[in-house]
């Protein structure tokens, strides 16, 4: 099998590779859209502002390949945001996988924002191993897609949003699989086997 | 729900472990990576990496010691030591850190806290302060406590918050080394001001004063150093104590 990394301006690109390597897996890091379109699965990373990110991808034409891929996605943190259809984050139009709105956080009581540090998943449906269920993972964020029709996984934070989700060939997660410890290489390898 | 965090801290000298007692005596605990991953498996939550070297020669090295750690460590980490640029940081984020401490330069240089979190975001920005009492008011002091200045504790890290650091790290100066546990009365003063999480550093001697550092000093994290490099406190054993204590721990 073999998997790429879509290279873009996203922060994570190195610590996302490393995990993979630690898994074992072969991949490729690549903006090129003949190398993306046939690898068998794809990882669309993410780390960063929205707006800039998505006038990056645009300027790449990645805003064009990314929903036209028919092969396995999985978007991670600001990468499962932008395949929603807007972000709040400077009132962005994002990918549209997803037809769901990204808000902000408002901090209420001890609560801050971004949420920052582990949190626990509960676990919603299918695609995640079952032993992901109340397994702490590792989140930083200010932004949040409300739990909604294609929620996987559900964590609370000031509201209950979603930690993870699916639809069709696109699946995606809030946290940072790759900085979450054994939860992340569940979560990781769970996307391996889809 | 979130959980508060445990950090071990590794004071680096030329790509060695070392930590100062009271910041000034030296003691080798080891190599880095390997220390940094046991600390991963042990249920580390993050972990603080501080390049103490003293020439920029040694520095340059440091980035690569960073993909090094970035690599075998599956927890997100904090890297710095004489940052005082973008330039400096873009390397060590692109060497797979998840976040940079910054403190004397930044004292120098407040624009720096702006400048860093622009471009790179809040979340990956760390100020780190480190304030003795003084004359009853807390006195900001840098290049590793030698420095006294005319900054104050509260103030500082309340401009830093503003100015878009994404987290406070506050070492007491008075409590570290001591063992005799941590600042509590100005780290919940930095809770109540603040709407950024505050890590707690300097003092940690028993398992105790990281409940303490919790509840009374309503901290969102607590680092500490050589009592885990030395053993002393065992990260699963303080893990297991504090959860039965109703503090909030990742226990995977």
């Amino acid at each position: 099998m073999k998997l790429a990394i879509i290279k873009y301006n996203a922060g994570n690109i190195q610590s996302v590779s490393f995990a993979l390597e630690r898994l074992g897996v072969d991949f490729t890091i690549t903006d090129n859209a003949e190398e993306i379109m046939k690898a068998d699965k794809v990882l669309f990373p993410g780390v960063g502002e929205a707006s800039t990110t998505m006038r990056y991808l645009r300027d790449k034409k990645l805003d064009q390949l990314v929903p036209a891929l028919k092969q396995p996605v999985l978007g991670i943190c600001l990468g499962m945001q932008l395949m929603c259809r807007h972000s709040e984050e400077n009132d962005t139009t994002c990918m549209g996988i997803f037809d769901e709105e990204v808000k902000l956080f408002v901090p209420k009581d001890d609560l801050k924002v971004p949420h920052m540090g582990w949190n626990n998943v509960v676990k919603a449906n299918g695609w995640l191993d079952p032993a992901i269920e109340n397994q702490y993972a590792y989140f930083v964020h200010s932004y949040y897609v409300p739990v909604n029709s294609y929620t996987s996984a559900v964590t609370e934070y000031i509201t209950p949003f979603s930690s993870a989700m699916h639809r069709d060939n696109f699946y995606a997660a809030q946290f940072h699989p790759e900085k979450s410890a054994k939860a992340g290489e569940l979560v990781l390898k769970s996307f391996l086997k889809v | 729900m979130l959980t508060k965090r445990i950090i071990p801290c590794l004071d680096i000298k030329d790509g060695r472990t070392v930590k100062g007692i009271n910041f000034v005596n030296i003691r080798d605990a080891g190599d880095p990576v390997e220390l940094g991953a046991t600390y991963a498996q042990q249920g580390a939550d993050e972990l603080v990496f501080l390049d103490i070297s003293a020439t920029n020669e040694q520095r340059k090295t440091f980035a690569s010691l960073v993909k090094d750690i970035a690599r075998q460590i599956n927890i997100p980490f904090t890297v710095g030591g004489g940052i005082s640029s973008v330039a400096d940081v873009a390397p060590l984020l692109e060497a797979g850190a998840d976040k940079v401490s910054i403190n004397s330069a930044a004292v120098r240089n407040p624009n720096l806290i702006d400048e860093l979190s622009k471009a790179f975001g809040a979340q990956c920005i760390v100020l780190a302060i480190d304030a003795r009492k003084i004359d009853n008011a807390w006195t900001v002091h840098t290049h590793g406590g030698k420095n006294a200045t005319d900054k104050k504790l509260f103030t500082w890290a309340k401009e830093g918050q503003e100015r878009g650091a994404g987290e406070i790290l506050f070492t007491s100066m008075d409590h570290d080394g001591t063992k005799a546990g941590f600042a509590n009365d100005p780290l919940s003063k930095l809770h109540d001001l603040l709407q950024i999480p505050v890590i707690a550093s300097g003092g940690a001697g028993t398992k105790e004063h990281f409940i303490d550092a919790f509840i009374l000093g309503k901290a969102d994290a607590a680092l500490a150093a050589s009592i885990f490099h030395f053993g002393e406190i065992k990260i699963p054993e303080l893990k297991a104590f504090l959860n039965t204590k109703n503090i909030t721990m990742r226990m995977n």
